[in-house]
Parts: C-alpha cells; sequence; structure tokens
C-alpha cells in the first residue's frame, strides 16, 4: 500500500516529479563524472604502466623516466648487471631522440625510439612485422606526414646542423611495420627502430646510451625487492616501481582529486537540497492527509516510510538518467582533455568503473532518503487534532 | 451492572490561542455502553469536536481521564493510541477525507493494511463493507468519480474496516444535502442496529433525532443528556 501511495503522490503531480528528476539527473551527471575523473587517472595510468608487463622502470639517476634529456651510459654492462638477478625476465632498453626525414616539401621531425625488438613495451604493431637492422616501424601520424607506406624506404638523419644547412647520420631505411605507440600522443609522429641504430644515428655521444630500460620481473617476484636490489647494485641510476609512478602520478593529481571532490559534493549537496524542497513542498501541501491518516490509525513509521520513499524514488529515478548523462558527457569531456598536448593518447581522465557508478548510486540513495528525512519526520509528528481543526476550518 | 464501553471522568481540555486560555471542555463526565448511539449537539464552539478528538485518542485530556474498555486513553503512548485508533476506533470526517489517489476499494483497505490483514482478506471485506453501504460495483472509483454522499459512504466502510469497537463520526452530513444526508443517516441507523456504538457530532437534527441518546453542549461542559424514546422510528421516518 506504501508503494501504491508514493506511485499516486508522484505521478499525481507529473510536471514537478519530471522537473525534480530531471535536476537529479543533472545532478547525477556530475557526480558521476567527478566520481569517474577521480580515480580514472591514476587507474588509466596503471593500466597504461602495466599493458606490456614492466613493473620496474630504470632511469638516469634522479630523474623520472624522459624527463629530462639525460641518458644511462654503459647500457651494455648495465644490461647484463640486471640480469644478475634471477627475478629480472626481462630488460628492455629504450633510447629517445628525434628523427628527421628530408622530403620534397621540407623535413619532417618525428620521435625517434631506439628499442630492442624481443622486448620492447612502447609499440603495439598494427601490420608489418618489428624492425631488424635498417628498418623502422611508423605511426600513422609520421606515414601520413611523408606520404610513406610499410614497404617504402626513406632517408632519416639522426641530426641537423643548420649552419651547414646539412643532416647529420643520414642514412636510407625501410619501412617494416606500422604501429601504435602506447606512450606517444595523439598525432604525436613517431618511428621506433633497432637501439644500435638510433644510437648510430646519434653519433660518438650517444654510443652505448639509453634513456630508459623497462623491467619485467618474473611472476611471482616481489617487484619492490627487485627495485631495492637495483637501487644497491646500480646507484647511477634511479629504479621505479609502477607503485611508486603511480604514488608520484598520485601526487601530481591531487588537484584534480581536490576539484572533483569538491564539485561531487555540490552536486551532491544540491541534489539533496532540490530533493528535499519538493518532499517538503509535497508534505506541506498534503498535511491534512497524513493527519487523517494518523487519525484513522497509521502508525508514524508508515508515514515516515512513505515520505522518505518519495525521496528516494526521485533520486534513484534521477540517478538513473543522471548515469546515461552522465557517461556521455564524461565521454565528450574525455575527448576533450585528453587532446591535451603531450599526454600519452592511451590516458583516460574519465574511465568508467562499475564500482564508480555503483558508489555514485549509492551516495545518490542515501542523499534521497537524507533528503526524505526532515520532511518525513514533519509529516509524521504533526499535532493530529490540530491539524485536522486547522484543515476543517 | 457492565463496565460502559467509554468513560469521561471530569475531563478537561485547555487550548492557548491568541494568548488566552480557552477551555475547550471543562469537567465533562458520562459513560457510553456497548451499542449506544449517541449524538452530541450544540452551537459552534462548544466544545464538541474536541470532546471527540479526545474520545478517539486523537486528542489527550490536560486533567480527568477517557476510559476506552477501562483503558486510560490519556495515559498510552503515542503507539499504543495508534494503535488503538486503528484497531478499536473507526473514523467518519465531515470532508469525507478519503484519497484521492486511491479508488473506493484501496481506500478502504488502507486500515485494514496498516493492520497488517492478507491482501486477499482485506480486498474481500473492502468489497463486502462497500456492498454493505450500498456501493457494490463502484469499487473502482476513485473520490473525485464519487458524489458527495458515495464519498462519505466509502468513508463509512473504511470506518468499518478492522471491526472497531466504537464509531466516531465529526459532522458526517455538514457536507451533504438533505436527501444525500439522510441516506448517510439511515446507514447509521442500520450500523447501529446491526450493533455498532456511534457517537456523532453534528448540527444536524434529523440525524441527532436517529440518536438513542443526544448530548447537549455548551461553553465546554454537558448541559443536557437525554435519550430518545424512539429512535428508530424517527430514522425510519428519513
Amino acid at each position: 500500500m506504501i508503494g501504491r501511495l508514493v506511485a499516486a503522490a508522484l505521478l499525481g503531480r507529473r510536471t514537478r516529479t519530471t522537473l525534480a528528476i530531471a535536476g537529479v539527473a543533472v545532478s547525477a551527471a556530475l557526480l558521476l563524472d567527478m566520481v569517474m575523473l577521480s580515480t580514472g587517472m591514476s587507474v588509466s595510468f596503471r593500466s597504461l604502466l602495466l599493458s606490456r608487463g614492466f613493473q620496474l622502470r630504470v632511469a638516469p639517476k634522479g630523474t623520472l623516466p624522459f624527463d629530462t634529456e639525460a641518458t644511462i651510459p654503459d647500457a651494455t654492462a648495465t644490461i647484463v648487471a640486471l640480469h644478475e638477478s634471477l627475478d629480472v625476465e626481462a630488460v628492455s632498453p629504450v633510447l629517445g631522440g628525434t628523427i628527421h626525414i628530408p622530403g620534397a616539401r621540407g623535413a619532417t621531425s618525428a620521435v625517434a625510439l631506439g628499442i630492442d625488438p624481443r622486448y620492447q613495451g612502447d609499440y603495439e604493431l598494427i601490420s608489418g612485422r618489428n624492425p631488424g637492422e635498417g628498418e623502422i616501424v611508423a605511426n600513422d601520424a609520421l606515414l601520413e606526414a611523408t606520404g610513406r607506406s610499410v614497404g617504402d624506404t626513406l632517408t632519416v638523419a639522426g641530426g641537423y646542423d643548420p649552419q651547414l644547412r646539412r643532416f647529420a647520420g643520414a642514412r636510407r631505411m625501410t619501412i617494416s611495420g606500422r604501429a601504435h605507440f602506447i606512450y606517444l600522443a595523439r598525432g604525436q609522429r613517431a618511428a621506433a627502430m633497432p637501439i644500435a641504430s638510433l644510437q648510430a644515428l646519434g653519433g660518438p655521444g650517444r654510443r652505448d646510451r639509453v634513456s630508459l630500460m623497462m623491467v619485467r620481473a618474473r611472476q611471482g617476484a616481489d617487484v619492490e625487492a627487485v627495485r631495492s636490489w637495483i637501487a644497491k647494485r646500480l646507484p647511477r641510476v634511479t629504479a621505479i616501481s609502477t607503485e611508486t609512478a603511480l604514488a608520484q602520478v598520485e601526487e601530481r593529481l591531487s588537484y584534480f582529486r581536490q576539484l572533483a571532490f569538491i564539485l561531487g559534493s555540490v552536486s551532491l549537496v544540491v541534489g539533496v537540497l532540490l530533493v528535499g524542497t519538493l518532499v517538503t513542498v509535497s508534505v506541506n501541501e498534503r498535511i491534512g492527509e497524513f493527519a487523517v491518516l494518523r487519525a484513522i490509525g497509521v502508525a508514524k513509521r508508515t508515514i515516515t516510510a512513505q515520505i522518505m520513499l518519495e525521496g528516494a524514488v526521485l533520486m534513484l529515478a534521477g540517478a538513473a538518467f543522471g548515469l546515461a548523462l552522465g557517461l556521455v558527457t564524461a565521454r565528450y569531456l574525455n575527448t576533450i582533455l585528453s587532446s591535451f598536448p603531450g599526454l600519452p593518447q592511451g590516458i583516460d581522465f574519465f574511465l568508467f568503473q562499475p564500482r564508480a557508478a555503483w558508489t555514485a548510486l549509492g551516495l545518490l540513495a542515501a542523499a534521497g532518503v537524507l533528503a526524505g528525512a526532515w520532511p518525513a519526520w514533519r509529516g509524521a509528528s504533526l499535532p493530529v487534532a490540530r491539524t485536522l481543526r486547522e484543515e476543517a476550518a | 451492572m457492565s463496565e460502559p464501553l467509554l468513560r469521561l471522568e471530569n475531563v478537561e481540555r485547555r487550548y492557548h490561542m491568541e494568548g488566552e486560555d480557552v477551555r475547550a471542555v471543562r469537567g465533562v463526565s458520562l459513560a457510553i455502553d456497548a451499542g449506544d448511539y449517541v449524538a452530541i449537539v450544540g452551537p459552534s464552539g462548544c466544545g464538541k469536536s474536541t470532546l471527540l478528538n479526545l474520545l478517539g485518542a486523537i486528542d489527550r485530556p490536560d486533567a480527568g481521564r477517557v476510559l476506552l474498555d477501562g483503558r486510560d486513553v490519556g495515559s498510552l503512548s503515542d503507539r499504543e493510541a495508534t494503535e488503538l485508533r486503528l484497531r478499536r476506533i473507526g473514523f467518519v470526517f465531515q470532508r469525507f477525507h478519503l484519497l484521492a489517489a486511491l479508488n473506493a476499494r484501496e481506500n478502504v483497505e488502507l486500515p485494514m493494511a496498516e493492520a497488517g490483514v492478507a491482501k486477499r482478506d482485506r480486498a474481500e471485506r473492502a468489497r463486502e463493507l462497500l456492498a454493505y453501504v450500498g456501493l457494490a460495483g463502484r469499487e473502482r472509483h476513485r473520490p473525485p468519480q464519487l458524489s458527495g454522499g458515495e464519498q462519505q459512504r466509502v468513508a463509512i466502510a473504511r470506518a468499518l474496516a478492522n471491526r472497531p469497537a466504537l464509531i466516531l463520526a465529526d459532522e458526517p452530513t455538514g457536507e451533504l444535502d438533505a436527501r444525500t444526508g439522510a441516506e448517510v443517516a439511515a446507514l447509521f441507523q442500520r450500523l447501529n442496529d446491526d450493533g455498532a456504538t456511534l457517537v456523532v457530532v453534528t448540527h444536524d437534527e434529523e440525524l441527532a433525532a436517529a440518536a438513542k441518546r443526544v448530548i447537549h453542549m455548551r461553553d465546554g461542559v454537558v448541559v443536557r443528556d437525554e435519550r430518545s424514546a424512539a429512535p428508530s422510528a424517527a430514522a425510519g421516518g428519513r
């Protein structure tokens, strides 16, 4: 019977109910987006870091991977040293640099990654094969800019001397494959080649140097223990575990989380006020009805339940629409934010996770009950005799 | 001599209105037996409705005692008083006070649902009660689709839902025209003939004439308490 009364109360005032649900939907959408924003980046970043199975990054001492142009010297010896640990399964050295590809309409510059094709963790092949000696894999942006495709040959230079107006270390290379580069920004032109090729293109200064080494620990190994071992064994490098990297990212993302928390809280408060106001107005209009119900023996708890249920239904109906709206707006906002220059295209700001939706839904349901609490108390606690007398007057 | 169903002992009720103390009921004592049909009459503001609220455990006396089945209504907790109203008392209001969103049957079912009566049983009893008040076939009509007299009959059926010991009616014909009022009065008479105990506050002389006993009030006190010689005859003339 309570359900019937709640339905009657809400359906009897359709316009008001529709407006309330619409208002809650907007509030719920914002709340969901903020819950997604508060967790999305770190989850997305974690999944990006672990996507190729490397749990550790080894960078030049005191730096973060690719934070500076510093490189690790004696790369071959360092790799050998890393393999001294039985817990190290694979080491993927990476050298970062810039290449220039001369063309009829000027040169095209691109990010170049020198990798070990056996263990590389920087790209995913879309077509073709990994590069061998004298070969590169390129992404779509570079292929488009140079007008080349897999199988074509092009001139690749490691540097440009503006005084002599001449490219340095130029050599002919073949495009062996088309690839998607995981850590690079959308639209950024990129190519990968064997690390020795890029070191050679860079001249003597780059010989046996790498920018970064990605380390994969054996399954079941204690990653932190491996990290500590590297720190002790190789004092000239900094070993960073995924957890450490994430902690550093988390620190940098605290601004986003605070923003998300504040906006999420505001949206929740707006939802509570909206539903609270509408339920209060509704109760005020039906004060005589509640007095009659109390007079004929309907318990306070029944009336309280009825009014609180009205609030909860408004909130949950709004939340259902709001979650759908939130997903749409999150997708749109994600597109805008992900196109920030320099961000890896695999990073999502708004990552949908069922937990986020349940969290938002739970908060909204609790808020709905809370919103109905005061009007429910008022509706159930009115002085019956006086209210009936005033209603009759 | 058996214990009366309802006993009032020196009951007082005061209100504080606009800076003044109003003694709405002053030292009223009376007893109402089971099966009685009592009309309370008097001018507006004489304390009739206040007295009815006290009898119905809607309000509490400032002094004195209201005893229903020997229990002091004034000493009950809010929960106990609510339970008493639900199971032992049926209310009929001047303005019917049906829930517009519910149909006639659902309105009658409402107190039974609150009392925990099974859905099938309460639906069946609601149909029986609507038939008793002459509204068989109108079960699915909502209050706005019913006339004033029909709505009052639904309200009477609702009052009977949990088989109460006492039915209290506050100006039950006040919103009805003479013909419909007479129909409601006849229904009250039938209820009493079938054993219901009725206390009716009214300005309607014909309705009062149908009662077995008429209590006259003025300024919060009972000024006359008289038994009718042949109440059924008066009712039968309606």
